[in-house]
């Protein structure tokens, strides 16, 4: 469970661009900083990210993914920033209360001053780029076979064809290389490299893996288990030439075919997305539609550096501390007002307590059921009277109006909430 | 006196810049980069290449069966098959720290292999 029920920061997601923007958010003068985590560990997709070559900019370091990821995994720590692993957020609502359940936290049912989402994005699959042909054992994203090879040990085939040549698909291929696996060939549809060119360098060329421009993966062939695809060259607009397909023998197909902006939660919580890069709209502050609800990293757009998402990181967090504790002056200087249980509402629901100082505020409220005698309309903080109006009777249909003036500033000044009642007189 | 041209693509950073390459039989005589570090690689590729390698090596008493390791500097790209060969022969016991050292002077290098991770 979470040791709160109200943070000033929570962010969703603890990859880099997550952990960045706790991390800024501590040291912008945020208290309570909360992240929520579904993985068992903190450091998203960089932990499976065993390569080397993040942290050129930030560091002027060459690391690898989790060495990156444990640089900040080790300062988020240190600054006391509450982590919530193993949990799942399943609703944020545009008035950021965040639902979530896990295993060891239970449901967590919190509210946010300010929240960052830095849930960043997941592989385009299959079905998603409409790869016809069976339907074998066999067909991998480049990061479930990353996951695969890098963490958990095993290894996805012997024989691998790897369709885009982003740059996962063609760390990939290096890396099942090393690891005694044979790449047979990289296939990209556009007439371009789509990855880092130096991915082309270091991960094709030095292992003599064949790259494939303007080619496509026509046709899955297998029953049981991929047994061969089928390869054609495409004209411009992507149509099969007639005439050039291939079959290539494979027992394993690799997609490293893009990857999506992870925006359900994003949604449920009002944010507008922008459709071309599936992400969250945001201002300069990484703030999006949705006032207190910030959006970093993969999540707002898919970026080829860690660094860059590392840098959002920092803004969104930076903002969203700022924010939270804009929103705390708010609530100190704001007194609640109540209806007890004689009155059905009253308007406003908050004074702010320097208004009285500027001038009368005008409270309004209906009353429960109807008193045919005179009463006293009572405002009251903690049982002390801060001020009473003299009505001769109190109906639901009419609007009781009682204005507080500078006389009850004082007592306003020491209130926790005020509450409106009706009494016989 | 012939001066040939040849290119090469940078790795040093993720700009992946084009070198121009002037050689005079196996002497460079110039070479056209995007920065200084763009002429050091040139001259270190055509000398002795290296790459950064990482990989991974057994681990026991881990949430994970691998612990994910990599060379502390680049290591000489014709000898990585050997390096692999050998840290299929490591295991580890946890915990370890993350940078602390694996293997050291893996193969005779003088390049230590070192955690990329705490675990």
């Amino acid at each position: 469970m979470p040791a709160k029920s109200k943070y000033d920061v929570v962010v969703i997601g603890s990859g880099p661009g997550g952990l960045a923007a706790a991390i800024e958010a501590k040291k912008n003068g945020a208290e309570d900083v909360l992240i929520i985590e579904r993985d068992l560990e903190m450091g998203g997709i960089l932990l499976q990210c065993i390569h080397n070559g993040f942290g050129v900019e930030v560091f002027q370091k060459d690391l690898p993914g989790p060495a990156y990821a444990q640089h900040f995994i080790n300062e988020t720590l240190s600054l006391g920033v509450e982590v919530l692993l193993d949990t799942m957020v399943l609703d944020i609502t545009p008035q950021r209360r965040i639902l979530a359940a896990g295993k060891s936290s239970g449901v967590v049912d919190i509210q946010a001053r300010a929240i960052v989402l830095a849930m960043g994005c997941r592989e385009r699959t299959r079905a998603q780029i409409r790869l016809p042909g069976m339907r074998p054992a066999g067909v991998f994203t480049a990061g479930t076979a990353q996951r695969w090879v890098n963490v958990e040990g095993y290894m996805p085939g012997k024989n691998f064809v790897i369709l885009g040549s982003g740059d996962i698909g063609m760390i990939m291929a290096r890396r099942l290389t090393l690891e005694g696996a044979h790449v047979e060939r990289v296939l990209e549809v556009m007439p371009y490299l789509t990855g880092l060119t130096r991915n082309f360098v270091q991960c094709l060329l030095d292992y003599d893996v064949p790259l494939q421009l303007s080619h496509t993966v026509n046709r899955i062939i297998g029953s049981k288990r991929v047994k061969a695809i089928e390869s054609v060259q495409v004209d411009e607009r992507w149509n099969p030439i007639p005439g050039t397909s291939e079959i290539i023998p494979c027992d394993t197909l690799l997609l490293s075919v893009g990857l999506i902006p992870e925006n359900e939660l994003s949604r449920k919580a009002g944010v507008q997305l922008d459709s071309l890069t599936g992400g969250p709209i945001v201002d300069d502050h990484l703030e999006t539609n949705v006032p207190g609800i910030f959006a970093a990293g993969n999540v707002v757009h898919v970026y080829d550096l860690v660094d860059w998402v590392t840098e959002a990181g920092y803004a969104a967090g930076k903002s969203a501390a700022l924010f939270a504790l804009h929103e705390r002056e708010k609530e100190i200087r704001h007194v609640p007002l109540r209806a007890d249980e004689t009155v059905r509402y009253v308007v406003p629901h908050s004074l702010d307590k320097d208004s009285l100082a500027e001038g009368n505020v005008r409270l309004q409220m209906r009353v429960k059921s109807p008193v045919e005698s005179p009463v006293w309309i009572e405002v009251r903080s903690n049982g002390n009277l801060v001020a009473r109006k003299a009505e001769p009777y109190a109906r639901p249909g009419e609007i009781i109006t009682l204005t507080l003036t500078s006389r009850a500033y004082d007592e306003v000044q020491k209130a926790t909430d005020l509450v409106v009642g009706v009494v016989k007189r | 006196m012939t001066t040939e041209q040849s290119e090469l693509i940078c790795t040093t950073c993720p700009k992946g810049c084009t070198l121009v390459i002037s050689k005079d039989g196996e002497t460079i005589v110039d070479v056209k980069a995007g920065c200084k570090r763009g002429k050091d690689y040139a001259h270190q590729e055509l000398t002795d290449p290296r790459r950064m390698v990482a990989s991974t090596v057994k681990i026991e008493g881990a949430r994970h069966p691998l612990l994910p390791v990599y060379t502390a500097a680049p290591f000489p790209k014709p000898r990585i098959p050997e390096l692999v060969s050998a840290l299929r022969q490591v295991v580890v016991h946890a915990p370890i720290q993350s940078g602390s050292v694996v293997l050291p002077d893996v193969l005779g290098t003088g390049i230590d292999i070192l955690a990329s991770r705490d675990m």
